[in-house]
């Protein structure tokens, strides 16, 4: 009852908004090819899941960021790892590390399907590469961010690196790991659709470009509305598998105060 | 039950620490000799900065000492060694482990069987007064239970001397009072020999067989005192006027500062 009367408000002022709109594109006769009213917008998503397919597409889009997701994390993950246990690995492939962040990566998005062709491997090479870094940076300092107190514990207990990693550095590195995942997960559908983009013939971001092409603006919206949920479902995927393996780490702070 | 009963269980000999920072060298330990006995407590007091926590380390083996050796239960410190239970100042607990996996890490560590660890760091939990709290984690308990759950972590692996760093200087003055009883009941039980290092002087003469007096840097002993009063001791004991004699002689050689005198 209580979380129900919470989300009235918030609730009744999108109502609200949406009617605000609805009115003032009718009132002012704003052409639908500018901006469209919220009911085209339904209609349009609405008779694009009922004939457009856009289930099909968006599942395409929905697999290439995750699978792209998860395959740039893994790669982060065991680099960052890598780099933290052999510190002359470091010292020899962080300034490229650093030299490719820099570089914006749907910068070579073109190139990249030129190699990987049309299909939806150069998406997932795409979605890989944008999420790789945010996780590699953070895996390299949660590694990193032990405090000298614990090292010592287990220091003074004679443990070998490889305990001091798989009981400490690990875990203690956990929090951080999902912080970079937090990002990667909004970046991966970007990096999906900057591929769909470049160049497709399936996806949510090539019926984007279709429906901007046709000045379908009211598709595009509903369109940007399927992008929405999508990113909405991953990340409070993400949050909840968070919560159950980092359950420590919102009370950390207050316990080590 | 002072320092007559058997053997040195450690035995300092001409200790001295420099640490090296570029051309300046600090000298924090100096010419310390210490034998500490079997089964006794021993406290060290001494101002801030007069080498209390470098001395533990070089115990720990965490350090090497620039002169001098360590001995511990005959054998040369070189290294850290399981022979050592440790309490830092800070409970220093694993937040992603419960409080039974956290008194069993030293188990984890030295691969020494759950099966038969296990039992024994609940039986540690039931004596540091924390049975019933295994299945939950350290940051749901209060600082003081938290400290506890180090004690019996010390204990686990049943090193034979625990060291303790301060491990009570983060907690309330009700807290930490209840704990110096606490502790001693455990010391009485677990037979272990125990270094306690503290800036309390009033809890050093209520633990300890005797407490060791340190000067400034370089860290010197000044005075070691053989404290007599019976064990157990109670909180009445402290107002004793052997206990005030004793509490003001330590005062009178740290310089009448009476740092941290409250108990």
């Amino acid at each position: 009852m209580a979380r129900l009367r919470q989300a009235a408000l918030p609730l009744g002022v999108f109502i609200v908004f949406l009617a605000v709109w609805e009115g003032i594109i009718r009132g002012l006769e704003v052409p639908s090819y500018l901006v469209p009213a919220p009911s085209a917008v339904a209609g349009a998503f609405y008779r694009g899941f009922a004939e457009a397919r856009y289930l099909d597409h968006a599942l395409i889009t929905a697999f290439q960021a995750v699978s792209g997701f998860i395959a740039g994390s893994l790669l982060g993950l065991a680099i960052g790892t890598f780099v933290v246990v052999f510190p002359m690995a470091e010292r020899i492939v962080y300034p490229y590390i650093v030299a490719l962040q820099t570089v914006p990566k749907v910068a070579v998005a073109p190139l990249i399907i030129v190699w990987f062709g049309f299909g939806i491997e150069s998406k997932i090479v795409i979605v890989a590469l944008v999420s790789l870094f945010p996780v590699l940076v953070n895996v390299i300092a949660g590694l990193k961010a032990v405090d000298q107190d614990r090292l010592d514990l287990m220091s003074a207990l004679g443990a070998s690196r490889w305990q001091i990693m798989r009981y400490l550095r690990l875990p203690n590195a956990l929090p951080f790991v999902f912080a970079g995942l937090n990002t990667a997960i909004v970046f991966s559908v970007i990096g999906a659709i900057v591929g769909e983009f470049v160049g497709a013939n399936k996806g949510i971001g090539f019926l984007i470009l279709q429906a901007n092409f046709a000045l379908d603006i009211a598709a595009a919206f509903a369109l940007f509305v399927v992008l929405s949920i999508m990113g909405v479902t991953l990340h409070a995927t993400l949050q909840w598998l968070q919560r159950r393996i980092v359950f420590w780490s919102r009370a950390e702070e207050h316990f080590r105060a | 039950m002072a320092a007559t009963g058997g053997e040195a269980a450690l035995a300092i000999r001409g200790l001295g620490m420099v640490y090296r920072r570029g051309d300046a060298a600090v000298e924090a330990i100096a010419g310390l000799d210490l034998d500490v006995a079997d089964r006794e407590f021993v406290a060290i007091v001494g101002p801030s900065g007069c080498g209390k926590s470098t001395l533990l380390k070089l115990v720990t083996g965490l350090r090497q000492p620039t002169t001098g050796t360590i001995t511990l239960h005959g054998r040369q410190v070189a290294g850290p060694r399981p022979d050592v239970g440790i309490v830092f100042q800070s409970p220093v607990l694993f937040p992603w482990r419960t409080v039974l996996d956290n008194v069993l890490l030293p188990a984890d560590v030295l691969k020494l069987p759950r099966a038969d660890y296990t039992p024994r760091a609940r039986e540690l939990l039931e004596l540091v007064g924390l049975g019933g709290f295994e299945k939950m984690y350290p940051q749901e308990l209060s600082g003081g239970m938290q400290q506890r759950a180090a004690i019996a972590r010390a204990l686990v692996h049943d090193a034979p001397l625990l060291l303790m760093d301060e491990p009570f200087g983060a907690l309330d003055a009700m807290t930490r009072e209840q704990m110096n009883l606490e502790l001693q009941r455990i010391w009485a039980a677990s037979r272990k020999t125990v270094v306690f290092i503290t800036h309390s002087i009033a809890e050093a003469v209520f633990l300890a067989d005797r407490i060791v007096v340190m000067s400034a840097r370089p860290g010197r002993i000044l005075e070691i005192i053989t404290n007599p009063m019976p064990r157990l001791r109670s909180m009445e004991d402290t107002l004793s006027p052997e206990f005030g004699a004793m509490v003001h002689h330590v005062r009178g050689l740290l310089g009448g500062g009476g740092r941290g005198a409250a108990l």
